[in-house]
């Protein structure tokens, strides 16, 4: 390919890409993303946006940030720094110029680098001059606009239609410094903008002109090949946690032989939910757009009783709107999953940021003593399987269920190999049709899941309501001995979803001192640090949660285990009081509430702080 | 549309349970649920084809004395349960019960969008002007002034026009009737229950412990012949026994002699509805009662299975394996 620069082959690479809101960043990412996964890398991702959809052209807050980490080996994390910065604007460049590894590679956009641009972020001058930095860095600055505009000469295009462009240069120059197949991109390019023939044709040239730009001007001295990452035979596909989530609810859907309401109100970061599904209506599969979160989850209260799978996608402030709802259905004992995709808070709070601080909000946001089972994703593609057996418990014990997901999982992208349909567990429905001796709250002995008794079987007409019912017929009670056997008898049922849950994995050096226990998308992070810590030979291991409640049978004795264990979370220690409150074990507490997932260097530093002090 | 079943016989009995009813003694609700479970008997339909739901409030407990299906839901919420149930089972006949702090207070929101939806359902919104089921506290549906336990100077609240808000949500359907009235209201079920769409029916209904005697200027057994206008389709909107009658005049009803009235009830009149929406008493020299509007389109649940039919006839076959092999798949060996 370079036919004047050298090829190197390195093992992973980090590559940041930065611009304004509106400079097609995330777009960009997707595509070297797909790009690299399609060539046999193993990649992770994590977008950063803005909260606001054009925040002011060229300031610091509308800079929309995308890391990719492409590797020949197994990787965990989009990666702490990036070893490549490409930065559109002097914001962008402010705001991430301080995360570039040493010695990193800068390509910056020299064009969108004047005056008043500089001034909008506190620049005198451009720094790009700076010598401080171009010591510390490898600053290539090019005039884009200019190459862009060479290469849309006699297009006929607008000056906004040709700055618009400048995002597929960069690809283009990425797809030539990594070696990527331009011809997909080209096809690519075709397919996506099909219906508008003028702009495939001008992106085409863009694209082509960055990648030649790389082949001939001799900034780069060489250019890098990732191998392909030896993983499990299969196939693969790249995927986004909320696309992930989405394809396990359906697949779950589909086993059944059940329809599915998913009943939403559109909410960051979970509106990409509502979008998936509704393109599943034929798997019967089928939306509804409500009017508020209240709404949403009525919605699929009411499909629920009406003998479909009711499935509910929010974040934290829909979950606290939706807390007397789930009691309803916790005390009807109806099947419904509720998709929280967590996001910054308390409030409105950051939200397009990452944070798990809604976990106390899902055990216990609600009147009453209510129970639910509650389990979370711990990467995009495992989003899949936790929406499956979200799915599967609900309808086999007859109650709502809470799957937590976050921002970072639900917008990171890796490598998703395809289950074997043959594995995947049976969906046990308890339809029941057959009038004799039928009693509304009679149980399953083992399960203690009451029938699915679905309104227009004949002979069957009852009532359930939220008001506490008799615990046989199901007739409004207040009898005092009663409540508290319906109180009792509810949160035994939740309980006993502990036969479902299989151990938790140990990992790591399971024979040391140490324990890191985390939840949710945390996984990445301490898998990586605990991989890290142990090449130090600091004996840790490394357990993930998959359930929140219950908790695993085993979790007490493995958490006796080790003289010390370490809870990471992105919240201020709820985990970690739930597990002090629940096991009587001295856990430590290690947490970020910063709006952004952990980087693997601090949890490694927490590990050798905790192991410093008890050594001591 | 030729019957393909043969219409099922059932009686008024045949739609009560065995539970105590737990009403006031003297309370409107009483008269509402004997007429509905009359009615039902009428239709020919299946007991386990009807859902009743319910969300809090006195009236909520409607469902509990049905026996058909009924799920009694949480304050105000109801039109969305109601709405998910038909979207997964449009074949059932579902009835919303409410009452006026459950509808046009705390689910003032639902209530909206199920009207502009127009989801195929009877709305019976128990109409008493006050909070019965807390004990007393005045409701939007309550006059300006009114004194209660929690307005002891009056209440200085504006109250909500039922009607009006039904017909600025764009419903399909909104008809008063009365709680004493048992022949009129049975003729406004009917009609509500024929309708394609969301059909709300206010009913003016007496809170005898905390509310009494609320409509009784216009539409108790001796006022309502005198200041109540039956609204029929076709005829002039006669009231006082037959000597005076509404006449549609400049976009308003005015009171003229019933022989000087020309104008004739036609409930599709959109114009005309929002004029009658607005007759008040004492304002108004008479309340119209019946079908103040009704219009003919497509329902949510309708619309909602022609979307489910077209995207299976589109759409690629739904197998779990099209499923997953979505996009670009690679094969690792």
């Amino acid at each position: 390919m370079g036919t004047n620069a050298n090829v190197k082959s390195v093992e992973r690479v980090v590559v940041r890409l930065a611009g304004d809101s509106g400079d097609g960043m995330q777009l960009t990412g997707n595509e070297l993303t797909r790009a690299s996964a399609l060539a046999g890398n193993d990649v992770a991702t994590f977008p950063d946006y803005p909260a606001e959809i054009r925040a002011p052209a060229g300031t610091l807050a509308g800079v929309s940030g995308f890391q990719l980490h492409f590797a020949s080996q197994d990787i965990f994390t989009p990666g702490d720094e990036p070893d490549v910065l490409v930065a559109m604007n002097p914001a962008a460049f402010k705001k991430n110029i301080g995360d570039l590894k040493p010695g990193g590679l800068a390509i910056v956009n020299q064009s969108a680098f004047i005056k008043n641009n500089l001034r909008k972020v506190g620049y005198d001058e451009s720094p790009l001059e700076d010598p401080v930095l171009n010591e510390r860095f490898r600053i290539v600055p090019i005039e884009m606009n200019a190459q862009v505009e060479r290469a849309l000469e006699n297009e006929g295009l607008s000056t906004k239609e040709i700055g618009r462009s400048k995002n597929f240069w960069a690809l283009g120059l990425l797809y030539w410094l990594y070696g990527r197949n331009a011809d997909k991109q080209l096809k690519w390019i075709d397919e996506k903008f099909a219906n508008k023939k003028k702009f495939a044709e001008s992106n085409k040239k863009v694209f082509l002109a960055g990648h030649a730009f790389g082949e001939t001007a001799e900034l780069f001295g060489e250019s890098y090949r990732v191998e392909a990452a030896t993983t499990d035979p299969g196939h693969y596909r790249n995927i986004m946690g909320n696309q992930a989530l989405v394809t396990g609810l359906v697949a779950a859907a589909q086993k059944s032989g059940l329809e599915m309401v998913l009943g939403s109100y559109p909410i960051t970061p979970a509106s990409d939910i509502l979008h998936a599904m509704s393109r599943f209506r034929h798997y019967g599969c089928s939306t509804v757009q409500a009017e508020d979160e209240i709404a949403a989850i009525g919605v699929a209260i009411g499909a629920s009783y009406g003998g479909a799978i009711g499935v509910c996608s929010t974040s934290g402030p829909g979950l606290a709107l939706k807390g007397e709802a789930l009691g309803l259905a916790h005390i009807v004992e109806l099947p419904l999953v509720v998709v929280n995709v967590q996001r910054g808070g308390p409030s409105t709070g950051l939200p397009t940021k990452t944070e798990q601080s809604d976990l106390l909000q899902a055990l216990f946001g609600r009147n009453g003593d209510a129970p639910l089972p509650v389990l979370a994703a711990k990467s995009p593609a495992d989003c899949f399987d936790a929406a499956y057996e979200a799915v599967r418990i609900a309808t086999k014990y007859m109650t709502p269920v809470i799957l937590m997901s976050d921002g970072y999982v639900a917008n990171g992208s890796e490598p998703w190999r395809l289950p074997d349909l043959q594995k995947l567990k049976a969906i046990e429905v308890n339809v029941r049709v057959e009038p004799e001796g039928y009693e509304v709250y009679q149980r399953d002995e083992t399960t203690l899941a009451r029938d699915w008794v679905i309104p227009g079987t004949p002979g069957m007409e009852h009532r359930v309501g939220g008001l506490e019912k008799d615990s046989l017929s199901g007739e409004v009670s207040y009898v005092p001995e009663n409540h508290a056997e319906m109180c009792r008898v509810r949160a035994e049922k939740v309980r006993g979803v502990q036969a479902e849950i299989d151990a938790p994995e140990l990992y790591g050096d399971l024979d040391g001192d140490t324990l890191i226990v985390g939840w949710g998308g945390t996984f990445g992070a301490l898998r990586q640090a605990c991989d890290d810590a142990n090449e130090e030979g600091l004996g840790v291991a490394h357990c993930h949660l998959r359930w929140i409640h219950p908790f695993a049978p085993q979790l007490d004795a493995i958490l006796k285990r080790y003289r010390n264990v370490l809870v990471c979370e992105l919240n201020s220690g709820q985990l970690a009081f739930l597990l002090r409150a629940t096991f009587l074990k001295d856990v430590k507490s290690f947490t970020k509430v910063e709006g952004q997932p952990f980087r693997i260097r601090e949890v490694l530093a927490e590990i050798q702080k905790l192991q410093g002090s008890s050594n001591a | 549309m030729p019957e393909t079943q043969p219409l099922v016989t059932l009686k008024k009995k045949d739609f009560q349970t065995d539970n105590d009813v737990r009403w006031c003694p003297g309370c409107g609700d009483y008269a509402i649920l004997a007429t509905v479970q009359k009615y039902l008997a009428t239709t020919g339909k299946k007991k386990e084809d009807f859902v009743f739901v319910s969300g809090i409030g006195c009236a909520a407990r409607f469902p509990y004395y049905m026996n058909t299906y009924g799920f009694h839901t949480i304050h105000g919420r109801a039109p969305s349960i109601a709405t998910g149930l038909k979207v997964a089972k449009p074949e059932l006949d579902v009835w919303i019960i409410s009452g006026d702090g459950d509808s046009l207070s705390i689910g003032g929101n639902h209530l909206l969008h199920i009207l502009r939806r127009n989801l195929n359902v009877v709305i019976l919104l128990f109409n008493n002007q006050i909070y019965g089921l807390t004990k007393g506290q005045y409701s939007p549906s309550s006059e300006q002034g009114k004194v209660t336990k929690s307005t002891p100077r009056g209440s200085i609240d504006h109250p909500v026009n039922p009607a009006a808000f039904a017909l600025g949500a764009g419903a399909s359907f909104y008809a008063r009737t009365i709680d004493t009235h048992a022949k009129h209201m049975l003729e406004v079920l009917k009609a509500a229950h024929e309708h394609e769409g969301t059909a709300l029916v206010e009913i003016l209904q007496n809170c005898v412990v905390f509310n009494n005697a609320a409509f009784d200027d216009y539409a108790s057994r001796t006022t309502r012949d005198e200041r109540a206008v039956f609204c029929q389709p076709g005829q002039p909107l006669g009231f006082a026994k037959g000597e005076r009658a509404l006449d549609f005049r400049k976009g308003r009803f005015k009171a003229v002699a019933h022989e000087d009235a020309t104008y004739v009830h036609e409930p599709s009149n959109a114009a005309a509805a929002y004029a009658l929406a607005q007759l008040r008493y004492p304002v108004a020299d008479a309340v119209p009662m019946g079908v103040l509007y009704q219009e003919q389109r497509a329902t949510y649940d309708g619309l909602f299975v022609q979307d489910t039919k077209d995207a299976k006839s589109a759409g690629k076959e739904p197998t779990l394996h099209n499923l997953l092999h979505r996009g670009d798949v690679w094969e690792v060996k």
